[in-house]
């Protein structure tokens, strides 16, 4: 078994590993720095519960080995809130019951945190186009749609399209 | 749903990705965006001894217009082509079809060159290639050479490439005014590799067709040409009734298996009406 | 002011959207890695398996006199077949566990797993249950495959049958479906060396039941074995079996001493879970020429895999059919025939709405058909027989209690406005486009107790919750209920009950679940149950408690309990508005010098145990629809339910659920299937394949609410996990059928997939 040593940070806090080749971005999270907010749901790319921001972009965790990160500064569902202060997202999620399990949330709170930080306003076509790609098995989605809509407008990038 | 083991190189320069590539043969896989490779490897599907990580490799994602082609570089990610890169016909036909490609985080990471290696028969960008005739760019450590779109594509998850080759560049040909492209595809769920696709190019003069193409793509072993469902459209101005012809043309055209997700007759239905909305488009832009 | 009623957010939230939640795979991290080799063959003879050498494998052999799983039933002809837990001498279904192999991480397990020779002497697999009938038998137990067998038929059946003015037969079929909760199965097993006892970490949705099931199968002492459900990212049926991967995880941790972990991966849970809802129903209706539905005839065949599942049985899907199919109808005359069969595929487990899905589907078809057949208006058909006084004694002995059928049903065509419908479906048409409206009117069985489940006929007849309750000295509330969220909000709901009942702030309420060393035995949550038996065990345990508490202000405030009223924390005598803070009783009753009173004592607790009949919820939904003729495509435009659950303890989590359940409900009735090919083995083992919905499929619904407020349960609260799945399928496929009414579509099987939308469509067009 032949690991490489690879160093990247995760919410600003630089770390080095030393994993397998073979060792997903996502299994290296949550084993290897104890972030295990980002859950694997498939493993073939398909239903986003493991989705991080990688360089600014939003991608499937499971779908990238950890040495392609190396070098890479990566955001996970932890580095969200501000010590006891929550994210706006992680709030309305709160306050618009946008979650039952909680096992897809930290997926949608970071494709919607990327969502949100771009320079374009939101529109409705616009989530439901980019949110689409994620699943949740128990809300029916309305509630998330909801959710970001609230986030949106509270930091002023909702557009009524 | 973990792969196999793998030796991992990640060359810096175009030189040490050939030499790997060339190097490991049939055992080497290029990792570039890694969205349809990761998935088979997870599943065990693929087994590559060696992943020759390309995403290093520097001046592989340029995209420029360069005289009478738009010339993309292999690593170019699906999510660029989102907005337009150029102007004109093509540079309004790539964000359309773009937008079609998987969801969101899929087009951050997977690349234009790596769908072409890849040649899934449902790839848009396959489909694409073919209609509008690109050429695509080989390098191997023996030179480089260019191949048409049209001798790409030779079966499922089959191109021309040769095992120490790398695809480097796609050209299309850059589409003027006169120039009228479509696309559609049907899919069940948004997001989902479609059953059917058509991408049409049309150039018109004085409101009669004077060249056309169209590709299918999702109906056979690689994306297809509909030849003689865009010969009846030569010289004829576009109406409804042309337009059925010509979807029912290339319904004909096809011979599609059936599996799980269609029928073989269901599939050809599909070709008709993904043609016909193709068409549509194109005309109405 | 009263917490019960209210929006509260969730008190799971702020935990779960940090993503702090401990699902069982966070807590894996550092075990043994378990992998199971799944047979690649769906029945046959094991002949031999090579184990790799130097690795820690383990086979049916060296499960030595570890028992089979064998659930029972005492009635319908049930035949107790037997799951090993792991198999020696044949497999039955691809998928099956043959053999489980231990290495220290998953990536290598897999590797050993691969590593694994398995030969197996392949015969011919019954993959379909018509087939099954008259195949070879699966098991000894059930020579005709068939493994339970229910009859019933009212003396006045077929003189009803015989005398009727209009009879209408359809048949149906339901297609296999997966529960798909977004987190697949798994389990940690670990040997604890200060107390030699095991703790198991599952993602289950009965810990308790889980627990009692593992110790029989290993021949332990239940309190050898603690189980845990710790966060659990949904279950809907799936997570409520008794799994032989859990079993030999245990085994594991006894026999090596030390930490084993399997984190099921999504194509084992595709292939080799459970699934659901394989069956096909026949129907015959005998109608007045005025629409009344004089007699019900149905058969329902039941495919139900090569395994009964724990504790229920196989049973769960045809008798529960049987017994609820009249649904909010009237009806005195029925016949009915329930079967389940087995065959060589994955075993079924129950899943959301078990088979009220299915047989919505059906009589809301039937009622469609006989509409059309009687030249009839199919919401007069329905408003015609619809229950409307109350308690209605069913023809199968289920009693109905108050609820709201007829004005469901009539509020929720209000809202959709079929006049105006009607004409904006006939300027479609004449454009070319197809848009329809469907309804579907039912009730959901909710919330019963153990007399529902003994009326079964099951050896283990779960059904009653107990809810113990206490306040510690610093005036903070515990209570430990039976019942396993994953998803539900229970903590919020019971807390909005418990804080109600003490007038407290609810923040001072802390509900302990998921923990068998930590909780009263209870049945787990399912069966649209935990609200209204743990919510009213909740409720009279609190209730107690307050007595207690009425008590000790007696004393301190020289009043008596009569006078005294709990409200913002304290205990007031009404008349003088005397008060003391409860904090001040719960430190005299546990610090204080001497008991407050001798009936009160040192006692600041309370237990209760509600077992109640169970109470009937009721809902109609319409679905608006738009059905592409060229493709077969099917865009919902607009989902309308009218529903009543009683009292809504919080309806921001009431329409969670409605929504959720209707998002399942669509992706059965327009998307999900899991397809078998003739060898058994399972052509959708992707969620590429399977297709469950996104957002971009699911519209929003919009929900009204009716509350019928019954003495039949507690807290008045009426069950509402399932009824969006119940309702969904029926009312998009009628509205498919209204939609393409002009081309004479009939449609009954589901899901309703475009491809066999064109394929009816074919069939009419002109050659």
């Amino acid at each position: 078994m032949t690991t490489m040593k690879i160093g990247f940070t995760v919410n600003g806090s630089a770390t080095t590993v030393e994993v397998e080749p073979r060792r997903s971005l996502a299994d290296t999270l949550r084993d290897q720095c104890g972030l295990t907010g980002t859950h694997l749901g498939c493993e073939h790319g398909v239903c986003g519960a493991c989705t991080v921001i990688v360089d600014g972009d939003p991608v499937r965790a499971c779908l990238m080995f950890a040495v392609q990160a190396d070098g890479a500064a990566i955001r996970t569902v932890e580095g969200l809130a501000d010590g006891e202060r929550l994210h706006p997202l992680q709030q309305a999620f709160w306050e618009h019951h946008g979650l039952q399990c909680g096992f897809c949330t930290p997926g949608f709170l970071m494709l919607a945190t990327w969502l949100l930080e771009r320079d374009e306003t939101l529109d409705l076509a616009t989530l439901r186009h980019v949110l689409s790609s994620n699943l949740c098995r128990c809300t029916g989605y309305q509630n998330i749609i909801q959710a970001v809509t609230a986030a949106a407008r509270a930091m002023g990038k909702w557009s009524d399209g | 749903m973990k792969p196999a083991a793998f030796l991992y190189l990640a060359p810096r320069s175009r030189d040490e990705a050939l030499d790997a590539i060339a190097a490991h043969g049939d055992d080497g896989k290029v990792l570039a965006g890694g969205q349809s490779l990761v998935p088979a490897m997870n599943f065990r599907l693929a087994r590559p001894g060696v992943l020759i990580d390309i995403n290093r490799v520097p001046d592989l994602s340029t995209v420029a217009r360069d005289g009478a082609s738009l010339r993309i570089g292999a690593l170019s990610r699906h999510a660029r082509f989102e907005r337009p890169v150029t102007d004109g016909a093509l540079g309004a036909l790539l964000p359309e079809v773009a937008r079609h490609i998987a969801h969101t985080p899929i087009r951050m990471r997977g690349t234009f060159g790596g769908s072409l290696a890849h040649a899934d028969p449902a790839s848009e960008w396959c489909a694409l290639a073919l209609a509008l005739n690109a050429t695509i760019v080989a390098e191997g450590k023996s030179g480089t050479r260019t191949i048409a779109a049209a001798d790409f594509f030779q079966s499922i998850f089959t191109t021309a490439l040769k095992p120490d080759e790398l695809l480097t560049e796609i050209r299309l040909p850059w589409l003027d005014a006169s120039w009228r492209c479509g696309f559609a595809e049907y899919s069940r769920r948004v997001g989902d590799f479609a059953l059917a696709m058509a991408v049409v190019a049309l150039r018109l003069e004085h409101g009669v067709i004077r060249a056309a193409s169209i590709a299918l793509g999702g109906v056979g072993a690689t994306p297809l040409p509909a030849a003689s469902a865009a010969r009846l459209l030569l010289g004829a101005s576009p109406s409804d009734a042309l337009l059925a012809e010509a979807g029912a043309a290339a319904a004909r055209e096809v011979d599609p298996q059936g599996d799980i997700h269609a029928t073989a007759t269901y599939r050809r239905e599909l070709v008709g009406a993904m043609t016909r909305r193709a068409l549509r488009q194109a005309l109405a832009a | 002011m009263s917490w019960v009623g209210r929006n509260i957010p969730r008190l799971e939230d702020p935990v779960l959207v940090r993503g702090d939640g401990r699902f069982v795979a966070d807590l894996a991290i550092g075990a043994h890695s378990v992998r199971f080799v799944r047979s690649q063959v769906a029945s046959g003879r094991i002949l031999e398996i090579r184990k790799p050498p130097g690795a820690l494998v383990v086979t049916g052999e060296d499960l030595g006199d570890v028992r089979p799983i064998v659930p029972r039933l005492n009635r319908f002809n049930y035949a107790a077949i037997e799951q090993p837990v792991l198999p020696r001498d044949r497999v039955r279904y691809v998928g099956q566990a043959i053999v489980a192999v231990v290495a220290a991480t998953p990536e290598a397990a897999e590797d050993l797993a691969d590593s694994v020779e398995i030969t197996i002497e392949p015969d011919a697999p019954l993959v379909d249950a018509e087939a099954a009938l008259t195949g070879a038998p699966i098991h000894p137990q059930a020579q005709d495959n068939v493994v339970v067998d229910g009859r019933l038929r009212t003396p006045g059946c077929d003189a009803a049958f015989a005398g009727a003015d209009c009879l209408v037969e359809i048949a149906i079929r339901s297609r296999r479906q997966n529960a798909t909760p977004l987190e697949a199965r798994g389990g940690h097993a670990a040997y604890d060396r200060a107390t030699r006892r095991i703790v198991l970490s599952a993602s289950t949705q009965m810990p308790h039941l889980l627990r009692t099931g593992i110790a029989d199968t290993l021949g332990i002492p239940e309190t050898d074995l603690q189980v845990i459900a710790p966060d659990v990212g949904g279950g809907f049926g799936q997570k409520m079996g008794l799994y032989p991967e859990l079993i030999v995880l245990v085994w594991l941790a006894r026999a090596k001493r030390g930490r084993f972990a399997w984190i099921e991966d999504r194509q084992e849970n595709l292939i080799a879970s459970a699934h659901s809802r394989d069956q096909r129903h026949r129907l015959r209706g005998a109608f007045d020429k005025d629409g009344t539905l004089r007699a019900l005839d149905v058969d329902v065949l039941s495919n139900i895999g090569a395994f009964s599942c724990y504790p229920t049985t196989c049973g769960v899907e045809p008798l529960m059919a049987m017994t609820e199919y009249p649904g909010p109808y009237k009806l005195s005359e029925y016949g009915a025939r329930a079967r389940g069969v087995a065959t060589n595929t994955c075993p079924m487990a129950p899943y959301r709405g078990v088979s009220r899905p299915v047989i919505t589907f059906a009589l809301e078809r039937l009622m469609d058909r006989a509409a059309r057949q009687l030249g009839l208006d199919p919401v007069e058909i329905r408003r015609r027989n619809l229950v409307d006084a109350f308690p209605y004694r069913t023809v199968t002995g289920l009693t109905l209690d108050e609820a709201s059928y007829r004005e469901a049903l009539d509020q929720a065509v209000a809202r959709v406005d079929l006049p105006a419908f009607r004409r904006r479906q006939t300027a479609a048409r004449a454009e070319g486009r197809y848009l329809g409206v469907g309804l579907a009117v039912f009730n959901e069985r909710t919330g019963y107790g153990s007399p529902a489940f003994a009326a079964r006929g099951m050896e283990i007849t779960p059904g009653y919750e107990r809810v113990d309750i206490a306040m510690s000295p610093s005036g903070d509330v515990e209570a430990r209920i039976g019942a396993s969220p994953h998803g539900q909000g229970l903590r919020t709901t019971l807390s909005q009950i418990i804080a109600d009942e003490l007038g407290i702030d609810m923040a001072r309420v802390r509900i302990i679940h998921g923990d068998t060393d930590r909780t009263p035995y209870g049945w787990g949550t399912f069966a649209s149950r935990s609200l209204v038996l743990s919510g009213g065990a909740s409720k009279l345990a609190a209730a107690q408690l307050a007595d207690r508490l009425r008590q000790g202000a007696a004393a301190l405030l020289q009043s008596t309990p009569d006078k005294i009223v709990l409200g913002g924390g304290r205990a007031t005598v009404a008349e003088t508005q005397a008060s003391v803070a409860l904090d001040e009783i719960a430190r005299a009753v546990h610090h204080g010098p001497v008991a407050l009173t001798e009936a009160l004592g040192r006692d600041l607790s309370a237990f209760a145990i509600y077992d109640p009949a169970g109470t009937f919820s009721n809902a109609c939904h319409v679905a608006v629809v738009e059905v592409d003729v060229e493709t077969g495509a099917v865009r919902i435009e607009r989902y309308i339910v009218v529903e009543d659950a009683g009292r809504l303890i919080n309806p921001m989590i009431v329409d969670g659920q409605i929504a959720g359940g209707i998002a399942q409900g669509i992706a059965n009735a327009l998307y999900e299937e899991i397809v078998y090919d003739d060898d058994g083995n399972i052509l959708t083992a992707t969620l590429a394949d399977y297709l469950v919905p996104t957002m971009a499929e699911i519209p929003p619904v919009e929900i009204h609410h009716l509350a019928t407020l019954t003495g039949a349960s507690v807290t008045q609260a009426k069950g509402v996990g399932e009824g969006g799945a119940i309702g969904a399928p029926a009312a998009i496929v009628n509205a498919i059928c209204d939609a393409l009414a002009p081309f004479g579509i009939e449609l009954y099987e589901i899901p309703a997939t475009p491809e066999r939308i064109r394929a009816l469509l074919r069939a009419r067009e002109p050659r």
